[in-house]
């Protein structure tokens, strides 16, 4: 009877646990079927995701904490941890041909998304800083085998090899950070150094703050931290690209908001500090960077440096409204994300990838409707009205320009003009430019996934009500 | 019926541009224009145009050959395409229209100058805006009937000429659009019953009038000329403007009767102006009378009037005649109750005018264009206009405007016949002995000539001989200036005119082909003629009385206004015998030196032109205003504008700001992408730089509490 009763306790911990056993089960699968299996194995990886989203989907409404208050489950995580698992299971729908094509279809590959998806929802849910912490090790940790999944490839080694010693780096600094905080305030859990912190805090907590901070910032590549993105976004294979685009980025943002909100209300006006340098330095250097680019791929981790920034502005409000904000840009910017690279699964030209800007030389008269979806996206990424993209920007900044954060939201504009340059300079390549050859046949998969994300992405503004109502409540949650 | 003599006209015009419109669209239904009209064989220049017309995007497609170029009135030997369709429609309706406008005009006359029943009209509001009020309404005393009378006649002389003159152009519709809208703008400015009204009319015939020289858009100089002109009067119209805005400035509105009614109030009063304590009325008036001198063509604002005779010759005749440029004239009548306030600037107004009267005179001795003597010789009449007005003596200034009105139209009308007839010739060097081929035409410029030098009992001699009168008794001390200037003119003036008549019509052919060839023109050109002779005969005898003599004051009444010291008109009576006989002698001499000249030695004229070259070919070459407007006026402004692009707009704007700022976003993005070496301790080393960044600027900034 006891036992039962603790067992109905984990209720709320189910979508986490039927996704842990899910991925051992799998991966036991995996090892006995052999690559044969691997195709299969990676659709069974999908499917678990999908169900392990609808688990959250039909979990009670409310806030509940477990574990000694180490994990919590309320609006805020449910629809972030939905976020997280659709750009997971996104990038692995984009990946099934793509690793087929290329020969690297390896059953270790989905259950490696899934362990770092599991991360990523225990990170999402963290309430104290051990959960934090291994949350972001075990969302961290499959990353760094995934991105040099491609073993036989220099590029695709290096990369892997660069995100794991710059990723133990700021997993360093992350845990120096939590044990000054540690120190200086007796406790790790967030409300306990939220009441630690009301009456402001010593230069010992502030150090602290920095360093937790930096390694939040690596996780969501921001400048100063941000340096291993182009490389490894080059250099890994381009679903995973997708992937560290879209589904960590949603966890990293998920802890940078709940641990700052959560933790710290005390002294927002010191952590707003960072957040505000951390965000226009993103933009500008997102911006300015993109422009010398003649790698789509590196252009696009530029991009993501880039609308990090724009998402941060949102934080740096550090009210209710700044973090709905921040959750519906970072709904479009999975969608965008998804999409645009879905197109770029598609750049393949007698037998293998293509990554340059210029082989989508005049793709609008080849591919007219890759080309379409591909040029509303990038309006999208540049904020054009009515696309998607223009309403996460606008989120945004009125919330930045209400609490009064002028400054910011001036800058943020200005730089998304000059990222505008970039966008609209791949547009006028597919549409003015003389066409070069045409790609292979897209998969259909990815045709759907550019299709569906594509015009999501067009009719965004015809009926945006679900996704604000949804933010909305989720941002309640935290305050 | 008054709304009826103004409007009828702007029917017409809108009517017949409807044809224009429908008929460019028959002809070129497609968009493009006809492949193959690019460019011709032969490499001959072809002139096409692509003009958008409002409203119905269509697409004027026209191609000329402008004929041999220069000298000539040149619409080409020919037509190269078909009328437009409906051109004979056009015609007959804006024609009709206008002939019932001016028959309705003489009847206004009857009506308002001789039974004394002047007239306002309200039409509507047209702007109300704080104490700005505005109103359209026709304001019909004597002054303005009789301008309705000399609009309303000329134009439809000059509709029913140009049927016979245009008959080659393809493009009647819209010339006779454009004609219809010039006279119904002239009608709004002269019905006009404020300042803004008047400058809506001013600026309505200055449009009309740069549509009309550039009729002929495929002839580069025609072109020029229309934009001189514009851009000319601009000038004065920025002047009247001013005016407009510092007498509403002092008297708060525009209307006349307001106005005139607080004049006397403002006499010593000044108007600060740039730190200038100026004369009000002095001032006001100038600024007006700047606007009276860019319309008409008074010296130094004058250099757009000879050019602009390469529009079509009954243009000429309508705009750069009779109607128009005598606006400024008008103006000044009108205004008088200011004028007669302001000594100082009629004195100027004196002083321009008889500059303007010898200065194109002497102009006029020597050019060698059938239409540019007739230009000049408009010029110089205007000129004594303004003497009249600048004197005092409105009434005998719109005197001369009336009777002018028939004898330079008949001038002008009488040369297009020439011009028709020695097909498109302009140079009276090459004409000659031209009377017995076309006899009609030849008598008819004879009575113009008599009328515009001044021969007794001709229209011309009556209003002339009283503005040289007039300045003769003026209280102005420009009255003396005035005079002798004038006298003088009238013996150039009968100089040149004689010249023209002597070389085209006497002596030997000096083309003969040509003169061979030439033919009268056609009954519906001769009739007009007919009508304007008549007309320079008879409009000086009948209307002397009430025009200069002691009906004045009975006809035009409020409308003119004389201050109690004018008493020009009535002094100009009581002159000496010998002051009124001198334009008369002057006149015969004028006519013998030219008869001796080129009937009874014509190497002398030839021999003078050699022994003083230096002074032919000052006169030759307009006393060399155009080149000294060059360098004064079109090329500084020409640098300023090449300055402004190259160094304002490349340089400044386009450097600091859109190139200069995408070149420095370029240096930037170097930079960063620069940082990106791909060596693992760079990476490592940003982040801890980073993150001591933030440890420092906490340590030292006011974060830490």
């Amino acid at each position: 009877m006891n036992n039962l009763t603790s067992l109905q306790s984990l209720q709320p911990v189910l979508p986490e646990i039927a996704l842990a056993v899910g991925a051992m089960v799998l991966l036991m699968l995996a090892v006995f079927a052999g690559d044969r299996a691997a195709r299969f194995v990676n659709t069974l990886c999908i499917l678990l995701l999908i169900g392990v989203g609808a688990l959250i989907v039909m979990q009670p409404a409310g806030r509940v904490t477990m574990f000694d208050n180490g994990f919590v489950v309320d609006d805020f995580a449910r629809f972030l941890k939905l976020l997280a698992l659709a750009g997971s299971a996104g990038s692995l729908i984009l990946s099934l041909d793509y690793l087929t094509r290329e020969g690297l279809q390896k059953a270790e590959f989905g259950v490696l998304v899934l362990l770092a998806t599991l991360g990523m929802l225990l990170l999402i849910s963290a309430n104290d800083l051990i959960a934090l912490y291994l949350g972001l090790e075990l969302m961290s940790l499959p990353l760094y085998v995934i991105a040099s999944s491609n073993r036989d490839n220099a590029k695709s080694t290096e990369a892997g090899l660069k995100y794991f010693v710059l990723g133990a780096l700021s997993s360093g600094m992350l845990l120096y950070g939590a044990s000054l905080i540690y120190g200086f305030t007796g406790t790790v859990n967030f409300a306990g150094i939220a009441k630690a912190v009301q009456g402001g805090a010593g230069t010992g907590l502030i150090f602290g703050l920095v360093f937790l901070f930096a390694g939040f910032c690596f996780k969501i590549s921001a400048v100063p931290f941000h340096m291993w993105t182009p490389d490894v976004y080059e250099g890994a294979p381009t679903p995973v690209t997708a992937f560290f685009a879209a589904a960590p980025k949603v966890a990293g943002i998920a802890i940078f908001v709940r641990a700052s909100v959560v933790a710290f209300p005390g002294i927002t006006h010191s952590w707003q500090q960072i957040v505000v340098f951390v965000s226009i330095a993103s933009m500008a250097l997102g911006a300015f960077a993109a422009i010398g680019q003649t790698n789509i791929k590196r252009l696009m981790a530029y991009s993501s440096i880039g609308h990090m920034g724009f998402a941060l502005v949102g934080l740096a409000a550090g009210t209710a409204e700044g973090v709905q904000g921040v959750l519906i840009y970072m709904t479009i910017y999975v969608g965008m994300t998804l999409g645009t690279f879905a197109v770029i699964l598609s750049m393949r030209r007698d037998g293998r990838m293509v990554e340059n800007i210029s082989d989508l030389s005049g793709m609008s008269r080849t591919h007219p409707t890759m080309a379409f979806m591909l040029a509303m996206l990038l309006f999208s990424l540049a904020g054009v009205p009515p696309l998607a993209g223009f309403f996460g920007k606008f989120y945004v900044f009125l919330a930045a320009i209400n609490a009064g954060l002028y400054t910011l939201a001036v800058i943020g504009v200005l730089s998304s003009v000059v990222g505008a340059f970039y966008y609209l300079s791949i547009v006028k390549v597919m549409y003015f430019d003389a066409p070069a050859p045409a790609f292979q046949r897209t998969p259909a998969l990815v045709g759907l996934m550019m299709v569906v994300f594509g015009t999501l992405n067009i009719v965004f503004f015809l009926y945006p009500a679900p996704l604000l109502g949804a933010a909305t409540a989720a941002a309640k949650s935290l305050f | 019926m008054f709304q009826a003599i103004v409007f009828l006209p702007l029917l017409g015009a809108i009517l017949a541009g409807v044809i224009a419109l429908v008929s460019a669209r028959s002809r070129f239904p497609g968009e493009a224009p006809p492949p193959g009209a690019e460019d011709d064989a032969t490499g001959a220049p072809v002139h096409h145009h692509s003009a958008h017309v409002a409203g119905g995007g269509v697409i004027h497609h026209d191609s000329h050959e402008p004929g041999d170029g220069h000298g000539h009135d040149g619409h080409g030997h020919g037509p190269v395409e078909p009328a437009a369709a409906g051109s004979r429609t056009a015609e007959l309706i804006t024609t009709t229209l206008l002939m019932v406008s001016a028959i309705l005009s003489w009847i206004a006359l009857v009506q308002v100058g001789f039974g004394g029943h002047d007239v306002r009209v309200p039409l509507i509001d047209w702007i109300v805006s704080g104490n700005l009020k505005v109103e359209w309404a026709l304001r019909i005393d004597t002054l303005t009937a009789v301008m309705l009378v000399v609009v309303n006649t000329v134009s439809a002389l000059v509709h029913l000429y140009s049927i016979g003159y245009m008959h080659e152009e393809p493009y009647r519709p819209r010339f006779f659009g454009y004609l219809s809208l010039f006279t119904f703008a002239m009608l709004m400015l002269v019905t006009s019953d404020n300042l803004v009204q008047m400058f809506f009319g001013w600026e309505g015939v200055g449009l009309a009038s740069y549509l009309l020289i550039g009729f002929w858009y495929y002839k580069p100089e025609a072109n020029a000329a229309a934009i001189k002109a514009f851009v000319v009067n601009r000038v004065g119209d920025f002047g009247f403007a001013l005016g407009i805005f510092a007498l509403f400035a002092m008297t708060g509105a525009v209307d006349f009767d307001t106005v005139f009614a607080q004049a006397p109030g403002l006499v010593g009063k000044s108007i600060n102006f740039f730190g200038w304590h100026a004369d009000a009325m002095t001032l006001i008036c100038l600024f007006l009378f700047m606007g009276a001198m860019g319309k008409s063509a008074q010296f130094l604002l004058h250099t757009w009037l000879p050019d602009a005779m390469e529009g079509p010759t009954p243009v000429s005749a309508l705009i750069h005649a009779a109607t128009m440029v005598t606006a400024g004239v008008f103006m000044v009548a009108r205004l008088s109750p200011l004028f007669e306030l302001a000594p100082h600037a009629q004195a100027f107004v004196m002083f321009i005018g008889a500059t303007t009267a010898i200065f194109a005179a002497t102009i006029g001795l020597v050019q060698n264009d059938i239409k540019r003597i007739v230009a000049y010789s408009t010029c110089s009449q205007l000129g004594y206009m303004f003497v009249a007005m600048g004197a005092g003596a409105y009434s005998v200034g719109m005197f001369h405007l009336f009777t002018h009105a028939f004898f330079k139209a008949l001038l002008f009308l009488g040369s297009g016949s020439v011009i028709h007839a020695m097909h498109h010739e302009q140079d009276i060097r090459k004409m000659g002995g031209l009377k017995d081929r076309i006899p009609f035409t030849y008598i008819v410029m004879l009575i113009g000539t008599l009328a515009l030098t001044g021969f007794p009992l001709t229209a011309g001699y009556f209003s002339k001989d009283a503005i040289i009168e007039s300045a003769f008794v003026a209280n102005n001390p420009m009255a003396l200036y005035a005079f002798v200037c004038t006298v003088a003119a009238a013996l150039l003036t009968s100089f040149y005119s004689w010249r023209l008549v002597f070389k085209t019509f006497h002596g030997a052919p000096h083309d003969v082909k040509h003169w061979k060839e030439a033919h009268e023109s056609p009954m519906v050109m001769l009739v007009p003629l007919a009508v304007l002779a008549a007309g320079s005969i008879l409009a000086g005898f009948p209307f002397k009385e009430i025009f200069a003599g002691h009906g004045v004051e009975h006809f035009f009444r409020e409308s003119l206004k004389f201050g109690p010291n004018n008493k020009v008109l009535e002094e100009m009576h009581h002159i000496p015998m010998q002051i009124g006989l001198l334009p008369t002698v002057m006149m015969v001499i004028g006519f013998i030196v030219a008869w001796y000249f080129y009937i009874r030695k014509p190497q002398i004229p030839v021999e003078l032109a050699r022994q003083h070259e230096v002074l032919y070919k000052f006169l030759l070459n307009k006393w060399y205003f155009d080149e000294i407007y060059d360098v004064i006026f079109v090329r500084p402004a020409k640098w300023i504008g090449y300055s402004l692009w190259k160094k304002g707009d490349g340089w400044l704007i386009d450097g600091f700001g859109p190139d200069g700022v995408s070149a420095r976003v370029l240096d930037v993005t170097r930079s960063v992408v620069r940082l990106q070496t791909g060596y693992l301790y760079h990476y490592a080393f940003a982040m801890l730089i980073g993150a001591a960044l933030f440890i420092t600027w906490f340590m030292f900034s006011a974060g830490i509490h």
